[in-house]
């Protein structure tokens, strides 16, 4: 992608149109199943478009945002459950990918030394993230049950409560059971990815460390994770991605619920539940302006080029 | 599953669409419930007409939460799919889904003047029978007659005294060794269903319908004020704290597991409450729910199915056969000496047979035809928002995280915001 206009060759200039005739395809692809919805739903925020007839519908500039009427505001923008949505989205995202980060790496250090059945291992350490979200989500519907489900019957018989808790229905619960189960199934991914950048570290840097005698915990701080922190932002930027889309996990466990809405399960609210493709559509398109400033200024704070990733 | 039966329905339809020959036999799919024993009912009727007609029945089984089933029904409609012939629709659906359908009129032949008049009303939309009814209900108060009797407590009046009753008896069977017992369950998930429930609640306090019938919106009164104060005192109190989730299956489980004094559920919980293998069967009785306070009402929330015809069907003639006969008198009938289903028709609850199997029938027929309707006529296309901002308000009060004041208060603004422009 480093080409310098000017005193482009003719070896390069061959070599740039035959990328275009290999990227061309792709793009057109994306085109039409990224581009062009997301350009629609750009479109129907600024109408009044309704889901019982979308061929009936009016421009109406930015009042599915903000407007004026009789002295009052109305609109996403001043909408209580909206924002309620945005913070639940990323306490969430921030909590579940900090959690998924530290145990994955956990993980990642431990598969990451010799020991017998380690292939096995790492085969099986990945069951969670290969279980379709609905199905694990289910699962654990269940196990967390209040009147029968498995969890509750382990911690009475341990003695460690007394009454069952009703851990998707209590305000208190609802939300950690969620980022409980989302940890529960995507530590693997994390620990595959961190794993992948430790497998790449020269070696030498850890021969010289044991010939000094340096403490292992030392290493860690001052060898392992400088080296594999592009590893490590990437990994965490494609989570945090993930994260701040959450829909399935939460619907299934919690539905509509208050405690744990996110931005998704309200614009799925809005433009299903509420046939308001236009203001749902307002909310999917402010998901996606959040989700963008948060990457830029990920990536501007972790300082991370993604184009020395390539090399 | 449900996607294959989708594609083999709209396969077929297709295929039925092609060979089109006014005598050769259709194939029609419809959507039924799966609550209770409402699959294997509609499945035997839909047979039934099959053999008769020669036609080809699809059974289609839906979501069993009403909300979820709606959003189905919106996508599947609104993208003008005709995969299904036959919709099971919600009583308060029609002002929702109405365009979608064809009108019945001209294929009944008259037989809507046999049902209520109130359901045939609420199921006309701009002068068309969009849908006809295929069963009623009202929401009715459960209870254990073993355990009111053994403790010499009666069938409680008011739903204070529903509240010291269901907590007297917890507490004594708790004592007695019965530790997973409680007081009473209903419907608390953030669903349609606790609108039903907690509308209930506030019509029994005499505290009104959330919007009139003019559109305004009462729902801010001290009469719906106190029946929220008491219904927040439940959870925790008498009721599992995972009531909060419990849609009617749910709430089910545990009365018919023999865990619940009391519960608040549909006339379908009957039949299934006396079965064979019910561990409480022949233990229970049923009663109109409690009212608000001495000079308050007995009420309980209209609900109840309709059947419509979808507009996309290839076969609508045909369709319309299918609702005519699943809706007829002898159907009604069967469903409801079979499953505790309530007929539409005013005359089955003088029939011998109904009113033996489902002796509360004839008792509570006042209650049947009375029901209080939630404000779906009033506020159209924009109910289902009413109706969530309403739940989501309510939940917040049996959770605990918000004070009935409060609520209510809430509740006005954003039904005062949404209403800004009429409805």
């Amino acid at each position: 992608m480093s080409v310098a206009a000017g005193s482009a060759s003719e070896l390069t200039r061959a070599r740039v149109r035959s990328a275009w005739i290999f990227l061309t395809p792709m793009m057109i692809v994306l085109a039409l199943v990224a581009g062009w919805p997301l350009i629609r739903t750009i479109y129907f925020a600024f109408t009044d478009a309704n889901l019982s007839a979308l061929d009936d519908t009016r421009f109406i500039g930015f009042a599915n945002f903000l407007e004026y009427y009789e002295g009052e505001w109305y609109g996403l923008l001043v909408d209580p459950d909206w924002w309620n949505a945005v913070w639940n989205t990323i306490w969430f995202t921030v909590v579940s990918v900090a959690l998924e980060t530290v145990l994955g790496m956990i993980v990642a250090l431990t598969l990451n030394t010799a020991f017998k059945g380690r292939g096995y291992l790492r085969a099986a350490i990945l069951i969670p993230w290969a279980i379709p979200t609905i199905v694990s989500a289910k699962m654990w519907g269940w196990m967390l049950h209040d009147q029968f489900g498995i969890l509750n019957e382990i911690l009475i018989g341990i003695g460690i409560i007394s009454a069952p808790i009703a851990w998707t229905a209590s305000p208190d619960t609802a939300m950690w059971a969620v980022i409980m189960v989302d940890v529960w199934k995507t530590t693997p991914f994390m620990a595959l990815l961190i794993l992948a950048g430790l497998q790449i570290l020269p070696t030498d840097c850890y021969e010289a460390a044991k010939v000094d005698g340096i403490h292992p915990v030392k290493v860690f701080f001052k060898v392992t994770l400088p080296l594999i922190r592009p590893a490590l932002v990437v990994a965490l930027i494609f989570r945090g991605l993930d994260a701040l889309r959450i829909f399935d996990l939460i619907y299934v466990l919690t539905s509509n619920s208050r405690e744990t809405m996110t931005m998704s399960v309200y614009a799925r609210q809005q433009l299903v539940d509420f046939q308001e493709v236009g203001y749902g559509s307002a909310a999917s398109t402010m998901l996606f302006m959040i989700i963008a400033v948060l990457v830029v200024l990920t990536l501007t704070v972790g300082k991370v080029r993604l184009g020395e990733e390539v090399k | 599953m449900k996607f294959q039966a989708l594609f083999g329905a709209s396969a077929m339809t297709l295929a039925a669409a092609l060979m089109a020959s006014p005598a050769s036999a259709a194939s029609v799919s419809i959507s039924c419930g799966a609550v209770g024993q409402e699959l294997e009912l509609c499945r035997e009727a839909a047979d039934a007409w099959a053999q008769k007609t020669g036609n080809e029945v699809v059974i289609v089984s839906t979501p069993n939460s009403t909300t979820e089933r709606l959003a189905l029904y919106q996508q599947l409609l609104a993208a003008g799919a005709g995969d299904i012939d036959v919709f099971q629709i919600d009583v308060i659906w029609p002002g929702i889904l109405g365009s979608h359908f064809i009108d019945l009129a001209p294929y009944s032949g008259g037989v809507e003047k046999e049902h209520f008049p109130s359901i045939i009303e609420n199921n006309t939309v701009d002068g068309q029978l969009v849908a006809m009814p295929w069963f009623t209900d009202a929401g009715v108060l459960y209870y254990r007659a073993d355990l009111l009797e053994k403790y010499g407590e009666s069938v409680p009046q008011t739903w204070d005294e529903m509240t010291e009753i269901a907590k007297r008896v917890q507490d004594s069977e708790r004592g007695e060794g019965n530790t997973g017992m409680w007081g009473f369950v209903f419907q608390g998930k953030a669903y349609e269903g606790l609108t039903c429930d907690a509308l209930e609640w506030i019509d029994a306090y005499g505290g009104g319908t959330i919007v009139n019938g003019e559109g305004d919106v009462t729902v801010n009164n001290e009469n719906a004020l106190a029946a929220l104060k008491l219904a927040g005192s439940w959870v925790g109190n008498i009721a599992p704290e995972g009531v909060l989730n419990y849609a009617e299956e749910e709430a089910r489980g545990v009365f018919q597991s023999g865990n619940a004094v009391f519960m608040r559920n549909w006339p379908y919980a009957w039949a299934l409450g006396n079965s064979e293998d019910s561990p409480v069967k022949g233990k229970i009785g049923v009663a109109a729910l409690p009212k608000g306070g001495s000079d308050g009402k007995h009420t309980g929330t209209l609900g109840g199915w309709q059947l419509a015809v979808s507009k996309y069907s290839a076969n609508p003639e045909v369709a319309a056969d299918l609702v005519m006969y699943l809706t007829s008198y002898d159907e009604q009938k069967r469903r409801a000496v079979k499953g505790a289903y309530n007929p539409t028709i005013a005359a089955l609850y003088e029939d011998k047979q109904v009113l033996e199997a489902n002796p509360f029938f004839g008792e509570l027929y006042d209650t049947f035809v009375n029901a209080v309707a939630r404000p779906s006529r009033v506020t159209g296309t924009a109910y289902n928002q009413v109706s969530n901002e309403f739940w989501n308000e309510t939940h917040a009060v049996l959770s605990g995280t918000k004070s009935p004041e409060d609520a209510l208060s809430d509740l006005e603004s954003s039904l005062k915001r949404m209403s800004r422009r009429g409805w």
